[in-house]
């Protein structure tokens, strides 16, 4: 009678011990890189933040699972290293003894992550539960790509230019064709003197004065 | 050294020094002229200085160690760059017409020589203004923060990044498949990728409207392409230089490695390509010189801001690299450290960057077993330093990367781009003008059209051709391009031009032409360099060049995701219709100029005998009246 008294009496701490060890199939491990994210002011690892913790968590799966009243007492840890990483299992809070699946625990804590991250001024990567990866965030997507409206504005400014060009040339071609003329007008009137011309004197045409380019084109 | 062909008929295509000294003075010529020295100058400095000067130079001189490499290009520079600019030169602005008029004046059967410029110019202005394309890409998307090469594309349930992303890096992925979308091989052609349809032709506009009226427009678009480079650079150097980890890249650069014999050839062949010889277009640009310009000034500033601007880039350049190599080794030390504290789970701050190799030593020791399943990553500064330093790697991934690194990175990526942007379009100024004015020259354009026509034509059929460069496998006939269509066909046009002005027009003609044209015969020096030196040091390069691709297998670098080796660009060997390629690339050109001789022999010759026996009365009949 003593030794199943005993028996039992020994057997109830180590089952007490038992759920949270590493590997278990309910366990969690997370990893805390305080200096990381911090630098200078990062606080101090101590009981406290591990309280905190426990809080968080429980406050996680109350958010999650409406009605059940998780306590701090629900979340145990174990194998707390130096690096600030440690175990940790959930149980039920109706019975303490049965611990939650991963899963569930899994989803409480995605959907309450950020209030988790804010407790402890950490992000993401900083406070790490293993085996549940960060939701990411989508890349950042203007709604007007901006690169259509860069290459609009070079694309204009170009399609001017050249417009501007080509009317220029052409209305500069257009003013050399009609100076042209114009001076080819000018060279004809030069032998008509008082509104006569040479000829109708009946003299003879002296080329001395005129010019040779009229007989002699380049 | 009196050899000189015979040349018969020579007077009679060329301007006389009385013709010549008239032309000057009225002013009679109707070919365009520059508005003034500054603007031929910087037309010049700009052709030569290109993208190369950025990724091609600072690689090699990386590679062959800096020290050592430099010693052989500043030799090369003076003995073969500087004789073949001032005979491109002088030979341009004695005889007034364009490369092809300029061969064709010295003899006939020498047109060959001008056509493979062109043909040269032409292949080369394609692939290059694909770049141009490129870069314009890379810069309408800096106008915006983050940078998007900085984010990589969720997968389908966001759980993580694409695989592709995850795998190699978000620069990678943004130059290879969204800017580019490669196929896994060249003859995988798989469509055109759109925005590099609409690059290309943003591209090609450009280039349209700086160069619509010929130089009068490019003239004034280079006080901006040409000086803006330095500026830029200026700027940099600068930033460059506050940045940690920056002097190391700069004595990664200068460090002499072993003393390769490849230093020489490569120092060789940089120089040439440098100068941009045997395009054509500086032959173009010294023919609207007046006709005492001093060309052999301009050939010497011209060699030395070359030189200078080379061993500035690279600085820049090599500061900027250091200083990624510095963050991405730290980088790599930052996870190492991670690692081992979580697989240790030790507290924090007891492993650092300064005590980590003596805690790795304790912990291998100690626990090698851990350390062996752990994945330790090796952090080599050397490696990273010396990792896609050159080409388009260089602009698009390993600067891109350094960018993002950079607070303020948009403004630093806009100024790269732009620079890069002003450095490839002052190039191809030079470049166009060596396809547009030979084309002219040949009669291929009606004489009726105005310049912008031509320039018009040109541009909207190139960029029809550059349409090959926007599939999903342009990058690997860009590549082709970039190897094939630019050594070999410079090199042998650079050697028949320097044969055909030294023996077939005469070195002594030459001389005198100089003397008429600035005042003095060139020394001792250029005589040596013209007939004996730099033809000798171009064929040794040509020779080797030809031997060396030859015995090389013909494999390329892809992009496969599916591949082992993946993030690294797999090896595969082209496939054997790329032969065809090769020799119309590389092999046309270059044999253009015997081609040519052989046909006008054989077609023009007997014919022609008539009709020069008839012409020469009709010279003759005008001076008797």
């Amino acid at each position: 009678m003593l030794e199943k008294v005993l028996f039992l009496l020994c057997l109830t701490p180590a089952l007490a011990q038992e759920p949270c060890f590493p590997g278990s199939s309910h366990a969690y491990k997370v990893r805390i890189s305080i200096k990381t994210a911090l630098g200078n002011q990062a606080y101090v690892w101590n009981d406290n933040e591990m309280y905190l913790f426990r809080a968080a968590m429980a406050f996680a799966l109350r958010s999650y699972h409406n009605g059940q009243e998780f306590n701090v007492s629900n979340i145990m840890v174990c194998n707390e290293t130096p690096r600030v990483s440690f175990w940790f299992v959930v149980s039920s809070p109706e019975n303490s003894s049965v611990l939650l699946k991963k899963g569930d625990v899994e989803n409480a804590i995605r959907k309450s992550r950020n209030r988790i991250n804010g407790a402890f001024l950490l992000t993401d990567q900083t406070l790490e539960f293993i085996d549940i990866p960060p939701t990411l965030a989508a890349p950042v997507m203007p709604v007007t790509p901006p690169w259509l409206i860069v290459f609009g504005v070079v694309m204009g400014a170009v399609g001017a230019g050249i417009i501007f060009l080509l009317v220029s040339s052409l209305v500069q071609s257009k003013r050399k064709k009609n100076k042209k003329t114009l001076d080819e007008d000018r060279e004809d009137m030069r032998g008509i003197e008082n509104g006569l011309g040479c000829d109708n004197l009946g003299g003879v045409y002296n080329t001395t004065f005129s010019d040779g380019d009229k007989f002699t084109p380049m | 050294m009196r050899l000189l062909l015979p040349n018969p008929g020579l007077d009679d295509r060329i301007h006389s020094y009385e013709d010549l000294e008239r032309m000057d003075k009225e002013e009679a010529e109707d070919r365009p002229k520059w508005d003034n020295k500054a603007q031929y100058i910087l037309t010049c400095v700009g052709f030569c200085i290109g993208i190369g000067n950025v990724w091609r130079f600072p690689y090699l001189c990386q590679s062959h160690g800096g020290g050592a490499f430099l010693i052989p290009y500043l030799i090369l520079l003076v003995l073969e760059g500087m004789p073949l600019l001032l005979m491109e030169f002088a030979i341009g602005q004695r005889l007034r017409k364009g490369s092809v008029g300029v061969w064709r004046a010295i003899n006939p059967y020498l047109t060959g020589i001008g056509i493979a410029s062109m043909l040269v110019s032409l292949l080369i202005g394609l692939y290059y203004n694909t770049l141009i394309a490129w870069i314009m890409w890379y810069l309408f998307n800096s106008f915006q923060d983050p940078l998007p090469w900085t984010q990589c594309p969720l997968n389908e349930n966001r759980t993580g990044y694409v695989p592709e992303c995850q795998q190699s890096s978000t620069v990678d992925y943004y130059f290879y498949r969204v800017t580019l979308n490669t196929s896994a091989s060249i003859t995988d052609s798989g469509g055109l990728h759109w925005p590099v349809v609409v690059c290309l032709l943003a591209a090609w506009t450009v280039i349209g409207i700086c160069y619509i009226r010929g130089i009068s427009t490019s003239g004034k678009a280079v006080y901006v392409t040409a000086l803006l480079p330095y500026v830029v650079l200026a700027i940099f150097l600068i930033r460059g230089l506050t940045l940690k980890g920056a002097m190391t890249g700069v004595k990664f650069l200068f460090t002499p490695n072993l003393m390769n014999p490849t230093t020489w050839l490569d120092a060789g062949a940089q120089v040439f390509y440098a100068f941009s010889l045997a395009w054509g277009g500086l032959i173009s640009f010294s023919s609207y010189n007046p006709v005492h310009n001093n060309c052999k000034q301009d050939a010497i500033i011209l060699s030395a801001v070359t030189g200078f601007t080379s061993i500035y880039a690279a600085t820049v350049t090599y500061t900027i690299i250091g200083f990624r190599a510095t963050e991405k080794y730290e980088q790599c030390i930052s996870e190492n450290i991670r690692t081992l504290l979580n697989a240790f789970g030790v507290p924090e701050n007891s492993i650092t960057t300064s005590n980590y190799d003596e805690a790795f030593l304790h912990l291998n020791s100690s626990h090698p077993d851990t350390i062996l399943g752990l994945d330790i990553k090796i952090c080599d500064m050397h490696k990273l330093l010396s990792e896609g330093v050159e080409g388009t790697g260089l602009a698009f991934i390993v600067f891109t990367e350094a960018i993002t690194k950079m607070p303020g990175s948009p403004a630093w990526a806009v100024l790269f781009f732009v620079m890069l942007l002003c450095l490839g379009l002052s190039t191809l100024f030079g470049n166009i003008e060596g396809v547009v004015v030979p084309l002219k020259d040949l009669g291929v354009f009606p004489k009726k059209w105005p310049q912008e026509a031509l320039t018009g034509v040109t541009c909207v059929v190139a960029f029809i051709f550059t349409l090959l460069f926007a599939q999903h496998s342009g990058l690997y006939w860009l590549t082709l391009f970039d190897n094939f269509a630019g050594s070999v066909p410079l090199l042998s046009i650079g050697f028949f031009e320097m044969i055909a002005v030294v023996y077939i027009y005469g070195v002594d003609r030459f001389n005198e032409d100089i003397k008429f044209m600035i005042g003095h015969k060139p020394n001792i020096f250029w005589q040596a360099s013209w007939r004996i030196i730099s033809p000798l040091i171009i064929l040794i390069i040509l020779v080797f060049y030809l031997v060396t691709q030859t015995q090389q297998q013909l494999t390329y670098l892809v992009w496969d995701p599916d591949s082992e080796e993946f993030p690294t660009l797999a090896s595969i060997p082209y496939p054997p219709w790329i032969n065809a390629v090769i020799f119309l690339l590389a092999g046309i050109p270059s044999l253009a100029m015997p081609l040519y001789a052989l046909c006008r022999l054989i077609f023009v010759r007997v014919p022609a005998t008539s009709q020069l026996t008839s012409a020469v009365h009709l010279q003759v009949l005008p001076q008797n009246l």
